[in-house]
C-alpha cells in the first residue's frame, strides 16, 4: 500500500542532535509541507542553523494534544527518547519523566488526534534485554527472557508496551517502532562514542560482548523513509556483521582495562555520583552479553541496506584518529622493524660462521 | 586406517625430511656407513648444501612473518567474528593445535565413518556425552576439522551454565559454540553449517563410571525438531573412550548444590591430586560416524510430537549400538 506523504509532521525531542536532524530532513523534502519540532527545552546554540526551516513549539507533551489538532498533524516522530541521564537536566529523574511519562502523553494526544496517519517511534535493540539464556542473534518476534538492569531498557519495554496499547486503540495508525542498535558514525555523541573516544576502555572481566553498530546517517535514512513510505511493524536497525568488544578497542587503537564486573559496576556508579560519566547498567549489559539482531525483515521491507557495522566503526575511528596508542599502522611499523631486525641478526651470523668455516 | 598411516599422510608429515649429515669423509673407495635410508618413499635427493642452507633460512623467516602478521592482525583486530561470536582465525591457529596434542598424543584417536559427514550444506551431527568435563565434544570438533576434506567446523550447541561463567563463555563463542536453544540451532543449520549436539546434556558428562556407556535420556527432543524444522539430516555419532578420562566414583550432591553446579565430581585422582587431578586418564579413543538420516521428508511433522519422539529414539538406539560395537573392538581401555 503506497500512500501520499503526510504533509504536516510533528517531530518530538528537536533539542537533541538526532531529533534536530531528523526535522531538519524531513524539511529539506519538498514533499513535507510542514515540519513542527515540540520540545520543552529550547534547542541548543549548536543545533539552531539546522533547524531554520522547521517550526518550533517550546511545550511539554501535556500541551500535545491542543497542538496535533491546531496544526493537522498527519504524522508524528518521537524521538524525544533519551539512552542515558543527562547531569544537566535534571539526571535519571527528568529521563524517566521524558522517555515514560513523555511517551504515555504524546501517545495518549496522538490517540484524540483525528488527522493521525502515522507514527514512528525510535526504540532500542536494548528492547530485547540480557540474559544468558538468549539466542545468538534477536529476531523482531523474540521476547525478552529477564528484565534488563539497565534504566534506559526498562524504560524501552515501557515505550513499546505503550506503543502496543496505541496500536490496539488506533489500528488505522501505520505505527512503525525502529530498534535501534547503538549509533555511531563520525559525528555521533553517545555514551559508547565517549567511551571509545578514551585512550582506555574500561571491559569486563572475562566478557567479549559481540557488538552491533548503526550508522547515524543510515538511521536517519531509515527514519526520512518510515514517514514518507508505510512500514508498519517493528524493525531492528543495525549494521550487518559483528565486532567483538575487544576487537572493536584494538581497531579503535585503544586499550581495554578489563575489570570484574563487581568493581566496574562500583567504579561506574561512584564515577557517576561525583558527575564523571554516565556510564550505567545498561553499558554493562551490553558488555556482559553482548547485542546482535536480524536485519533481515528491515533490508527486506525498505529495501536499504545500513552500511555494515565494521564499515560504520571505521567512520567513526577516522574521525577519533587523535587518541594515543596503538593504531593499526604503527603495529605495522614495529612489525617491520622487528623482521628487518630478525634478517640483520641472521644475516651477521650467517656471515660470521661463514668466515669461521672459512679459516682452517 | 590406523592413527599412524592417517599421521603419516598430515600435511607436513609425508614431505617432511630430517637434515642430511654431510657426507663421510672418504676413507677409501668403500663407504665406511650404509646409505641414509629413504625417507616416506621420497628419493633422498641432494641439492647444494649451500642452496639448502639458504632455503631453510628463508622457512624461518617465513615462519617469523608468519607469526608476526598473527600477532599483528590479533593486535590491530583485522579479523573476521560471526553473527555467533565465532573467530575462525583464532580456532584454526591456536585451539585447534592446542587440542591437536590430546587428540593424537594423549587419546590416539581412531576414526571411522567420516565420509557419513555430509561434505557441504547443513547438518545436525549427535552424539553421546560423557566424561565429566566436555573434552568428548572438543574432539569431536578436531576429528571432523582434520577428516573431512573440506576441513568442517563443528558448531557445538552448549548448556547456559557454559554462557554464564566468565572467559569460558568467551572461549565457547570463539570457538563456535553456542547456547542451545531451537533459535541459535535453526538458524546456524539454515546457514549450512554443521551443527553438533549432546542431548544427554549434564546427565551424561556426570554419570558415575558404573553407568558408563548407558545412554542417558534424550530430554525433549527439542534437536530432531530442530533438524525437521529445516529438513537437516541427522549424523548419530558414538564416542568411545571418554568414559574412561575422569572417571567418576561418587557425586557429592551437597557441595555440587552449594557451588551451583550439576554435579561435583569424586574421581580417583580429584580432588585428591588438586591440579594434577585435572590430567585425563590416557584412554584409547574410538569415534564412529553412523549414516546420516534424512529429514527434508518430515518438515511438516516437526510440531508432531510422536515423529519427533520416534525419530530421537532412532538415533538415540544407533548411537548405543554403534557404542557397544565399538567397545567390542577396544578390550583394553588403555591399549595403545
Amino acid at each position: 500500500m503506497v500512500t501520499s506523504p503526510p504533509r504536516v509532521v510533528v517531530v518530538t525531542g528537536v533539542s537533541r542532535p538526532l531529533g534536530a536532524r531528523v526535522a531538519a530532513r524531513l524539511a529539506a523534502d519538498p514533499r513535507i509541507e510542514r515540519v513542527v519540532g515540540l520540545d520543552p527545552h529550547e534547542p541548543p546554540p549548536a543545533l539552531r542553523a539546522e533547524l531554520e526551516d522547521v517550526e518550533l513549539i517550546r511545550a511539554d507533551p501535556r500541551a500535545a494534544s491542543g497542538a496535533f489538532t491546531d496544526l493537522g498533524a498527519e504524522a508524528v516522530v518521537h524521538m524525544a527518547v533519551s539512552s542515558s541521564p543527562d547531569a544537566q537536566h535534571g539526571g535519571r529523574q527528568a529521563m524517566k519523566e521524558q522517555n515514560v511519562i513523555g511517551t504515555m502523553q504524546l501517545l495518549a494526544a496522538a490517540q484524540g488526534a483525528p488527522g493521525l496517519r502515522k507514527l514512528v517511534v525510535r526504540s532500542s535493540t536494548g528492547a530485547y534485554g540480557a540474559s544468558f539464556r538468549d539466542p545468538a542473534v534477536f529476531t523482531e518476534d523474540t521476547e525478552p527472557r529477564a528484565v534488563p538492569r539497565g534504566s534506559f531498557a526498562r524504560d524501552i519495554l515501557d515505550i513499546e508496551g505503550y506503543v502496543r496499547g496505541f496500536r490496539r486503540r488506533r489500528p488505522e495508525v501505520t505505527a512503525t517502532v525502529l530498534r535501534f542498535a547503538p549509533f555511531i558514525g563520525s559525528d555521533a555523541h553517545t555514551t559508547l562514542t565517549r567511551l571509545f573516544a578514551q585512550p582506555f576502555v574500561p571491559t569486563v572481566f572475562g566478557r567479549d560482548a559481540r557488538l552491533q553498530f548503526v550508522h547515524v546517517d543510515d538511521a536517519l535514512e531509515i527514519l526520512h523513509r518510515s514517514v514518507i513510505e508505510d512500514h508498519p511493524g517493528t524493525f531492528n536497525v543495525a549494521g550487518a556483521g559483528v565486532l567483538a568488544l575487544s576487537q572493536a578497542v584494538r581497531r579503535a587503537g585503544r586499550i581495554a582495562v578489563p575489570l570484574p564486573e563487581g568493581t566496574l559496576s562500583t567504579a561506574l556508579a561512584v564515577a557517576r555520583n561525583v558527575g564523571l560519566g554516565q556510564i550505567g547498567l545498561d553499558q554493562i549489559d551490553l558488555f556482559v552479553h553482548g547485542r546482535v539482531v536480524d536485519t533481515t525483515k528491515l533490508v527486506r521491507e525498505f529495501g536499504f541496506t545500513p552500511r555494515d557495522t565494521a564499515a560504520a566503526f571505521d567512520d567513526f575511528i577516522a574521525a577519533h584518529a587523535n587518541g594515543f596508542s596503538l593504531t593499526a599502522d604503527r603495529l605495522a611499523a614495529a612489525e617491520q622493524a622487528i623482521l628487518d631486525g630478525v634478517r640483520r641478526a641472521r644475516a651477521a651470523i650467517s656471515e660470521k660462521a661463514s668466515v669461521g668455516g672459512d679459516a682452517p | 586406517m590406523s592413527q599412524h598411516e592417517y599421521r603419516d599422510m598430515l600435511p607436513g608429515h609425508a614431505d617432511f625430511t630430517l637434515p642430511k649429515p654431510a657426507a663421510p669423509a672418504k676413507v677409501n673407495g668403500r663407504r665406511p656407513i650404509p646409505e641414509v635410508p629413504q625417507m616416506n618413499g621420497h628419493p633422498a635427493d641432494s641439492p647444494e648444501p649451500a642452496e639448502e642452507k639458504k632455503d631453510q633460512v628463508d622457512i624461518w623467516d617465513q615462519r617469523v612473518a608468519n607469526g608476526l602478521a598473527f600477532l599483528r592482525r590479533r593486535l590491530a583486530g583485522a579479523y573476521e567474528v560471526d553473527d555467533f561470536g565465532f573467530d575462525k582465525e583464532l580456532t584454526d591457529a591456536v585451539f585447534h593445535p592446542l587440542l591437536r596434542l590430546l587428540y593424537h598424543d594423549w587419546f590416539r584417536t581412531e576414526v571411522y565413518g567420516v565420509e557419513n559427514v555430509p561434505a557441504d550444506g547443513g547438518g545436525l551431527v549427535v552424539g553421546n556425552h560423557s566424561g565429566t568435563v566436555a573434552l568428548d565434544a572438543l574432539m569431536l570438533s578436531v576429528a571432523i576439522h582434520d577428516r573431512t576434506p573440506a576441513a568442517r567446523h563443528l558448531r557445538l550447541l552448549g548448556a547456559d551454565l557454559v554462557f554464564r561463567v566468565p572467559f569460558l563463555s568467551e572461549l565457547a563463542r570463539k570457538s563456535g559454540a553456542t547456547v542451545a536453544c531451537n533459535p541459535d540451532a535453526e538458524r546456524l543449520m539454515s546457514g549450512g553449517q554443521l551443527v553438533g549436539v549432546f542431548p544427554e546434556g549434564f546427565k551424561g558428562i556426570g554419570k558415575r563410571f558404573a553407568d558408563r556407556y548407558k545412554l542417558q535420556r534424550f530430554g525433549r527432543g527439542g534437536f530432531v525438531s530442530a533438524a525437521l524444522r529445516t529438513g537437516t539430516p541427522i549424523v548419530p555419532v558414538a564416542i568411545v573412550g571418554a568414559e574412561e578420562t575422569y572417571p567418576i566414583l561418587a557425586d557429592v550432591k551437597p557441595l555440587a548444590r552449594l557451588l551451583g553446579l550439576p554435579y561435583f565430581p569424586l574421581t580417583p585422582t580429584f580432588p585428591w591430586l588438586g591440579p594434577l587431578g585435572l590430567v585425563p586418564l590416557p584412554s584409547k579413543w574410538l569415534i564412529q560416524f553412523c549414516p546420516p538420516i534424512p529429514t527434508s521428508h518430515l518438515t511438516e511433522h516437526a510440531d508432531d510430537p510422536m515423529v519427533v519422539y520416534n525419530l530421537a529414539d532412532q538415533v538415540r538406539e544407533t548411537i548405543q549400538a554403534t557404542l557397544l560395537e565399538l567397545l567390542e573392538k577396544r578390550p583394553d581401555p588403555f591399549g595403545i
